[in-house]
């Protein structure tokens, strides 16, 4: 047999080819995923997991479809977490200090652990984008949240019981909508096609038969 | 990380990268294309392919593991389902909560519709989370919606329907407003102009981004507008059959909670299919950059029911997949790193292609490089070529590919390969249904008169192959027009009394064609648990 290497879901062990990832390796194992499996590729967060090792003290915390197995590592997945999303309006906001003193007022109880950095499978600095948030400073915390893919995990680990993700989600929403600076050449070109400057353009070369649109294809010139 | 191989290899392209960023490799004539696609893209194998036994496209072609679905039976034939106990009584009900199914749900919800959506995963669990490179629109001074449509229609093999592709490209300005001001973060410049890129087949630099999270972005803003809304969102639920009525029409979905797998019965006035893709079907054994669910379930219970499909025997594969290391095998290399430099390169430090030539070309290309060739890397998962991701801060500057594609640099950093140093070893993979559910401008089937289509699960909006940044485009216009559309519609349907009785009449098809398959459809979760016994 290939290197296997003894795992422990949800302490329960299993031998399995070490090449694998969690989440590959609960199928060799039998196991059929309903919830704890989205994406499988390390972009919807379905499948945060927590482990430790055998005979390590430090818990650690992962996405399962990003991380290979080990020996003695003990894992139970995170299939869901009760985070705490508020609802709002995006078009009554404004993007000013009060939004998140009403919105998540919680992220002023931050106590500066860093648990939540520490947990973050992304490897992003989250404390510090919580920290943007406290002051307002949503362009940043935007930024520093980019990557986030709502697994939760921070918000597991978090004394303050932050709901991290919505928190950086809102501060993003709030830079792509008030902050970012406005697309002039976009509002330009809505309105041209909305007063129907494309119309006739667009059923002519609708109408043409295959061979012209053929050539008028093949030699169509392409931006450098 | 890499073998002994791979790293001679790696010599003879570090050796030739400062003679091939000194010239851009020839575009190919549409003659060398089309013979390259004839012998090596995988929708000309023959034997991937069925012929369809019955229903609205009997007699065409189809891939053998979609054919398989076709010719299986319902997973409910037979079952005693009370359809009098209604469990949801909406407007509209929206079947899948990927980009499509919210995009819709916001619409129908904004024109005041009960709207209702049930996805067999979470909400945002599908492949517009994981779309990485970005959105097509031509909102630029050089570009216009007309050379749009000429990029599109061209790279599609001229078999686009031009009434979905008008709108595909007329809206596409529009849909960007429209994510903008929900607050989607685009790539922008200081002044405000989008930092737009090309993909491959574009004319024009009209590639819009989210960094290399495009899609994510995307779906994580229009879910969280779903939330804000209060629209009913059931997951873990899957609609297995559609209800119809006496009068052909649709009149809601049988659903399944998967953990209890308990039935449940949800009328609806108008019906929206936004189940995405196909690619866990794993077409000629290909593996994919597609989400868990995505299993073509939307394309199986529209034609039992009774509504065609379009172009359902064309199926892009992402000329790069990740080949290596194993365990990201099949994942996407957003095209994006193409877009900002990097070459595709063989074994030998040859620069074996134009790296922006459309989807099906440069897979054809890739695959006939790694096989007639002979001029491909050998990995445990099968051989590769190169895709020379350092050239990119060679050509933009330090920093440039984490600023960019964040995702990829993490993605490949987690096995120890640093994108900005060494190259990454890639293969095709399956990534999207340009086929499906046929429909016509305002997003109805043809079939029957209140049941849409939205997103991935439709055929025609792309032809024969799509261009990238024009899915993410065709979520958003499709399923905002479908919201808008099935809200409008459901104010005159008048629905009969609710019926199954087409899952018996398309058994009793399948058995009078002698073609009835084993097993049961839709698929809803692959099959991927190992047992021993």
């Amino acid at each position: 047999m290939e290197n296997m290497v003894n795992v422990y879901f949800f302490g329960k062990k299993y031998s399995v080819p070490g090449d694998l990832t969690i989440m590959t390796a609960m199928e060799y194992a039998g196991y059929t995923l309903k919830r704890g499996c989205g994406c499988r590729h390390g972009f919807c967060g379905a499948c945060a997991t927590i482990y430790r090792i055998k005979g390590q003290n430090e818990l650690k915390t992962c996405l399962a479809c990003q991380t290979q197995v080990q020996e003695g590592m003990y894992v139970a997945s995170i299939p869901f977490f009760p985070t705490d999303k508020r609802t709002y309006e995006i078009k009554d906001l404004r993007p000013n200090q009060q939004v998140m003193m009403e919105l998540y007022p919680e992220i002023y109880s931050c106590i500066g652990c860093n648990a939540c950095t520490k947990a973050c499978t992304q490897s992003l600095n989250v404390m510090q984008y919580i920290a943007y948030a406290q002051r307002g400073e949503f362009e940043k915390c935007a930024e520093e949240s980019f990557d986030c893919v709502s697994c939760g995990c921070c918000s597991v680990r978090c004394p303050a019981e932050i709901s991290h993700p919505h928190v950086g989600l809102l501060a993003r929403r709030l830079t792509g909508k008030y902050i970012a600076p406005e697309t002039e050449h976009l509002q330009n070109r809505v309105a041209e096609i909305n007063r129907g400057e494309y119309d006739e353009l667009i059923e002519k070369v609708m109408q043409k038969p295959i061979s012209e649109m053929q050539e008028l294809y093949n030699t169509r010139d392409i931006e450098k | 990380m890499y073998t002994q191989e791979m790293l001679d290899s790696i010599k003879k392209l570090e050796a030739s990268r400062e003679a091939r960023m000194a010239t851009e490799p020839r575009r190919m004539t549409a003659d060398e294309k089309s013979a390259l696609l004839k012998a090596y893209h995988p929708d000309y194998r023959e034997d991937g392919f069925v012929e369809i036994k019955v229903g609205p496209n009997k007699g065409e072609k189809v891939p053998c593991e979609l054919g398989q679905l076709l010719h299986s039976n319902s997973r409910i034939l037979g079952e005693k389902i009370d359809l009098n106990k209604v469990d949801y009584d909406v407007d509209v009900l929206v079947i899948g909560g990927g980009g499509a199914g919210c995009a819709a749900a916001i619409e129908a919800h904004e024109a005041g519709a009960n709207v209702m959506i049930v996805t067999k995963l979470r909400i945002g669990d599908a492949n517009t989370m994981m779309a990485e490179g970005g959105i097509q629109a031509a909102d630029k001074p050089n570009d216009s919606p007309v050379q749009h449509y000429l990029d599109a229609f061209g790279g599609g093999h001229f078999a686009a329907r031009p009434e979905l592709l008008r709108r595909l490209v007329m809206e596409a300005p529009d849909a960007i407003r429209w994510l903008n001001d929900l607050g989607v973060m685009f790539d922008k410049d200081a002044e405000g102009n989008m930092v737009t890129t090309h993909g491959g087949g574009t004319s024009r630099k009209r590639m819009h981004a989210c960094k290399d999270y495009s899609g994510a972005e995307i779906m994580r803003t229009v879910r969280d507008e779903v939330l804000n809304r209060k629209v009913p969102v059931v997951e873990f639920t899957a609609a297995v059959e559609l209800i119809k009525d006496e009068k052909g029409q649709v009149a809601g979905a049988v659903l399944q909670n998967l953990e209890t797998e308990d039935y449940l019965v949800a009328k609806a006035k108008t019906v929206i299919i936004a189940t995405g893709g196909a690619g866990r079907l794993h077409y000629q054994g290909f593996p994919t950059s597609n989400h868990y669910g995505a299993t073509a379930d939307g394309l199986v219970l529209g034609y039992r029911a009774g509504a065609p499909l379009l172009y359902q025997d064309t199926i892009q594969y992402h000329p790069t997949g990740a080949i290596y290391p194993a365990q990201i095998k099949g994942a996407l290399v957003t095209e994006k790193v193409r877009s900002i430099g990097a070459m595709l390169v063989n074994s030998e430090g040859e620069a074996f292609m134009h790296p922006l030539e459309t989807r099906d070309v440069s897979a054809a290309s890739i695959i006939r490089e790694c096989s007639t060739n002979g001029k491909g890397v050998n990995t445990p998962s099968g051989k590769g070529v190169w895709l020379d991701t350092p050239m990119i801060e060679k050509l933009h500057g330090e920093g440039t590919i984490e600023k960019r594609i964040p995702a990829m640099m993490r993605m490949y950093m987690n096995y120890g390969i640093d994108m900005r140093k060494v190259p990454i070893l890639i293969y095709p993979t399956l990534h999207y249904q340009n086929g499906g559910l046929e429909i016509g401008g305002e997003g109805f089937t043809k079939a029957i008169p209140n049941l849409l289509v939205a997103g991935e699960a439709v055929g025609g909006i792309h032809g024969r192959n799509r261009l990238m940044g024009n899915s993410l485009l065709d979520i958003i216009v499709f399923g905002r027009n479908a919201g808008k559309a099935a809200a409008a519609k459901a104010k005159e349907v008048e629905l009969g009394t609710m019926n199954l009785d087409h899952l018996q009449a398309y058994a009793e098809e399948l058995e009078a064609a002698g073609a009835t398959a084993e097993g049961v459809s839709p698929m809803l979760l692959p099959n991927y648990a190992r047992h021993e016994r």
